[in-house]
C-alpha cells in the first residue's frame, strides 16, 4: 500500500511539472504613446523618441490635437508639425516638455527620461540654420 | 526640500537614505525641479499655496522593491501616494492627495507578464499603458481588441483601480468589472493575491473572478488599502464585423421612448457596443463626431433663426425649437447604435432595433459603418480609434486649441454625476445645472447629453475648467462644490473626482451618518494602522489626520 501511494504522489509529481504553470514571458516594454512602432533605421538621433512620445498629437493630421492646436495657434506663420519646424532650441522644447503649456502636461522623467528628451530636442533641431 | 507632515527632518532623511539603497539613487527624486513633475498639471489650485505637492518620489521596479519601500515608510511613518502612470489627468494626475506625501510612482514596473488569446486575458504591471499592452498584441498576432479609454496612454492598472470606462462590447467597458484577479503589497509590505491567486500554483488567476470566500477586489479600488502591483483583464476577442446605424427622431420629447427602446436593447445584448447620443438640432456631436467637429468639419453653425432660437431656448428646450426642427426637417436627436459580432447577425440585429423603434413616430435610421474585421488602414483613419480597441490621443482635441476653440483652458476637472437612464432624467438634469450654473455665476452648462458607457446608469461628464487665474479658479472650485451638493440633493452622486473635492464627494454618501464612510475607516485603521498609504484618496483618511482635522 505504502508503495503504491509512493508511486501515485511520484506520479503527481510528474503531472504536476509536466502541466505547470505556463512561463511567463516578464516582457519589458520601452512604454510609448503610440500604436504601431516605427524603426529609427536610417533616421536621425531622436526620430524614434519623438514618434514614441510625440507623434500621437504632433504627427502628420488633422486628428493630433498638438498639430491641431499650433495650427490654429500660426495660422501658417509657422508649421504646424514639429517636425518641419526649423526655429526650435533645445532648451524651448526642454521647457515644453518639463512645463506643459495649455492642455499638456509635464512629462516625469519616468516617462521621458533626460537622455530621451535629449534625443527629441537633438531630433527637433536638426534642420534649424546655423546661427 | 519639503517635509511630509508628522515626519522630522531627521526621519525624513533616513528614510530618503534607505529607498535609494532600495531603488537605485537614480529613482528617488528629490530637486524641486524633479519634484515639480509631480504636480497635478490640471490641479484647480495650481500655483496657489494650497496646491497639493509632493515632498519626493521613489519609483520601484520590482514587486519586491515596491515590499522594501513600503516597509521603510511604514517604519518612519512617511506618507507615500501611489501612482501608476500618472495620467489620472483631471482627476488627480501623478499628485497626491495629502500635501508633502511621497509620490510611489510605479510607471518603471511595466512588464506584460501573460496575454493569453484563447481565453482572452492578459495579467499586467501598473506601469503598462494601453499602448503598450496593444503594441504587444499587435506585436505577437493575437486576435485581441482591449478596451481603451480615450487617452490611450493611462494605465489598464490605474485607469480600472479609479474605475474608469472604455468603448467596447458593453461587458468590458467598464474597466474595474472587466479585472480578474489582483496582487497587492500591504502596508506592512506582506503580498496577497486575490480570487484563485491566493491558492499557490492557482491554474486560473486570470479565469475565474472571486476565489473562495469574500470578494475583497472591491475595497482596493477608489481607496488607499494597499498598492495594487499585478493586475489581470479580460480582453475582447476580435469579432467578425462591426456595423454602426442611427437612429434620428424628430420631437423633445422623444428622447424618452428613444431611451426606453435603446435600454431594452441594450439590456438584451441585441446591440452590445457603447450607443452615441448626439443633437443635430442642438448642434451636440455624438462622441464619434467630435474629432471631426473640432477638424472644423462638422455641419454649418446655426443659420440666425436657428441661433436666436438657441439662445432663448431654455436649456435647448423650447416649442419654438421643436417648430424649427420640423419645419427644416432636422432631427432633434440622434443616437448611433454599434453591433459587434458575426456579418449576419449584426444585420439581423440592426433590423430588429429598426422595428423597435418605429413605434416613435417620425423616426427615421441612417446605416452608417460595416466593416470586416480587422479594419483596413483606410477605414482605420476614418474610425474613433477606442471604438475599435486601438488607443489614441486624439480625445484631447475637444481642450486643446483648435479653430473651434481658438483659447484653450490649462486642463479642467471633471463634474462627472450618475444619473438614471431615461429621458426624463437628462431632462431633469439639464434643468438643474443650468439653474445651478446660472445661480453660481458660472459660465451656463449648455444643454448636454450623457454618456453611456456604464449599462445600467447615464453619467455626465462636465468640465470644469482650470485657468492660470486664481480668482477664476477659486470661483470654480467654489462652484464645483456647490454644485456637487446640488446633485446630492436630486440623488444624483459623483462616481469619480479630482483630489481636491474627494472628501466632499465622499461627504455626500452620507446615508444613515456616513456609516459606509466609517466602515471604510474602520477598515483603513485595521489594514493600515501607521495611515502611510494615499492618505485622504477618496476621502478616506487615516486615524491621526481624522483626529488633527477633528
Amino acid at each position: 500500500m505504502s508503495k503504491l501511494v509512493g508511486f501515485s504522489i511520484a506520479a503527481l509529481f510528474v503531472l504536476v511539472v509536466a502541466n505547470g504553470p505556463p512561463a511567463q514571458e516578464q516582457q519589458t516594454f520601452k512604454s510609448a504613446w503610440t500604436a504601431t512602432p516605427v524603426s529609427g533605421e536610417g533616421q536621425p538621433r531622436g526620430y524614434v523618441q519623438f514618434q514614441d512620445y510625440c507623434a500621437a498629437c504632433h504627427g502628420e493630421g488633422q486628428d493630433k490635437p498638438g498639430t491641431l492646436a499650433l495650427g490654429a495657434k500660426y495660422k501658417g506663420a509657422e508649421p504646424a508639425m514639429l517636425e518641419k519646424r526649423t526655429d526650435l532650441t533645445p532648451q524651448l522644447i526642454k521647457l515644453y516638455v518639463r512645463n506643459g503649456i495649455t492642455v499638456m502636461p509635464f512629462f516625469r522623467k519616468t516617462e521621458i527620461s533626460d537622455a530621451d528628451l535629449g534625443a527629441i530636442a537633438a531630433y527637433l533641431t536638426r534642420n534649424n540654420k546655423p546661427q | 526640500m519639503k517635509v511630509p507632515p508628522g515626519v522630522s527632518p531627521t526621519d525624513f532623511a533616513a528614510a530618503l537614505a534607505q529607498f535609494e539603497q532600495a531603488v537605485g539613487k537614480e529613482w528617488v527624486f528629490t530637486s524641486d525641479e524633479d519634484v515639480a513633475l509631480y504636480r497635478d498639471a490640471y490641479s484647480p489650485f495650481i500655483g496657489e499655496p494650497d496646491e497639493i505637492v509632493a515632498s519626493a518620489a521613489v519609483a520601484p521596479d520590482t514587486v519586491e522593491q515596491v515590499q522594501q519601500v513600503v516597509k521603510i515608510a511604514n517604519n518612519y511613518k512617511v506618507p507615500i501616494y501611489t501612482i501608476s502612470t500618472g495620467k489620472n489627468l483631471g482627476y488627480g494626475g501623478s499628485a497626491p492627495v495629502l500635501s508633502g506625501s511621497v509620490v510611489l510612482d510605479l510607471k518603471r514596473m511595466n512588464r506584460i507578464l501573460e496575454v493569453n488569446e484563447n481565453n482572452a486575458y492578459a495579467l499586467v504591471e501598473p506601469g503598462v499603458t494601453y499602448f503598450d499592452l496593444y503594441r504587444y498584441i499587435q506585436e505577437k498576432g493575437l486576435k485581441l481588441w482591449i478596451d481603451v479609454p480615450d487617452p490611450g496612454w493611462g494605465s489598464p492598472v490605474g485607469n480600472s483601480l479609479d474605475r474608469g470606462g472604455g468603448y467596447l462590447m458593453a461587458q468590458y467597458r467598464n474597466h474595474f468589472d472587466s479585472h480578474c484577479g489582483m496582487e497587492i503589497v500591504l502596508a506592512n509590505g506582506e503580498i496577497i493575491r486575490t480570487g484563485m491567486g491566493a491558492m499557490p500554483g492557482a491554474k486560473t488567476w486570470q479565469e475565474y473572478k472571486t476565489g473562495f470566500g469574500p470578494w475583497v477586489d472591491g475595497i482596493f479600488s477608489q481607496s488607499n488599502f494597499g498598492v495594487v502591483t499585478k493586475m489581470g483583464f479580460w480582453l475582447m476577442p476580435e469579432p467578425d464585423a462591426y456595423l454602426s446605424g442611427i437612429v434620428y427622431v424628430a420631437r423633445r420629447d422623444d428622447l424618452i421612448p428613444l431611451i426606453e427602446t435603446l435600454n431594452y436593447l441594450e439590456n438584451t445584448r441585441v446591440t452590445n457596443g457603447m450607443p452615441d447620443l448626439g443633437s443635430p438640432l442642438l448642434h451636440i456631436p455624438m462622441i464619434s463626431e467630435i474629432a471631426e467637429w473640432n477638424e472644423g468639419n462638422g455641419p454649418a453653425p446655426p443659420d440666425a433663426e436657428l441661433a436666436g432660437l438657441l439662445a432663448k431656448g431654455e436649456g435647448g428646450l423650447s416649442p419654438d425649437l421643436e417648430q424649427y426642427a420640423l419645419k427644416n426637417g432636422i432631427a432633434y436627436w440622434s443616437c448611433k447604435l454599434s453591433f459587434y459580432g458575426a456579418e449576419k447577425a449584426n444585420a439581423a440585429n440592426w433590423e430588429f432595433a429598426q422595428e423597435k423603434f418605429s413605434k416613435i413616430s417620425g423616426v427615421k435610421f441612417v446605416q452608417k459603418e460595416n466593416y470586416k474585421l480587422p479594419l483596413t488602414p483606410e477605414q482605420r483613419e476614418k474610425v474613433h480609434k477606442p471604438q475599435f480597441g486601438i488607443p489614441s490621443l486624439t480625445m484631447f482635441s475637444i481642450g486643446a486649441r483648435s479653430p473651434v476653440n481658438p483659447n484653450p483652458t490649462n486642463g479642467h476637472m471633471w463634474f462627472s454625476p450618475i444619473i438614471p437612464r431615461t429621458g426624463e432624467a437628462i431632462f431633469e438634469a439639464n434643468r438643474v445645472f443650468a439653474e445651478a450654473a446660472k445661480e453660481f455665476n458660472v459660465p451656463a452648462l449648455s444643454f448636454s447629453l450623457p454618456s453611456t458607457y456604464w449599462e445600467r446608469a447615464f453619467i455626465y461628464i462636465f468640465a470644469f475648467p482650470v485657468t492660470r487665474d486664481e480668482d477664476t479658479n477659486k470661483k470654480n472650485r467654489a462652484a464645483f462644490k456647490r454644485i456637487v451638493q446640488r446633485a446630492a440633493e436630486h440623488g444624483w452622486g459623483e462616481y469619480r473626482t479630482a483630489p481636491a473635492f474627494q472628501s466632499v464627494i465622499m461627504d455626500t454618501y452620507a446615508y444613515n451618518n456616513h456609516a459606509l464612510l466609517r466602515f471604510h475607516e474602520t477598515l483603513k485603521d485595521a489594514v493600515d494602522p501607521n495611515g502611510i498609504l494615499s492618505a485622504g484618496r477618496y476621502g478616506i483618511w487615516p486615524k491621526h489626520l481624522r483626529e488633527a482635522k477633528a
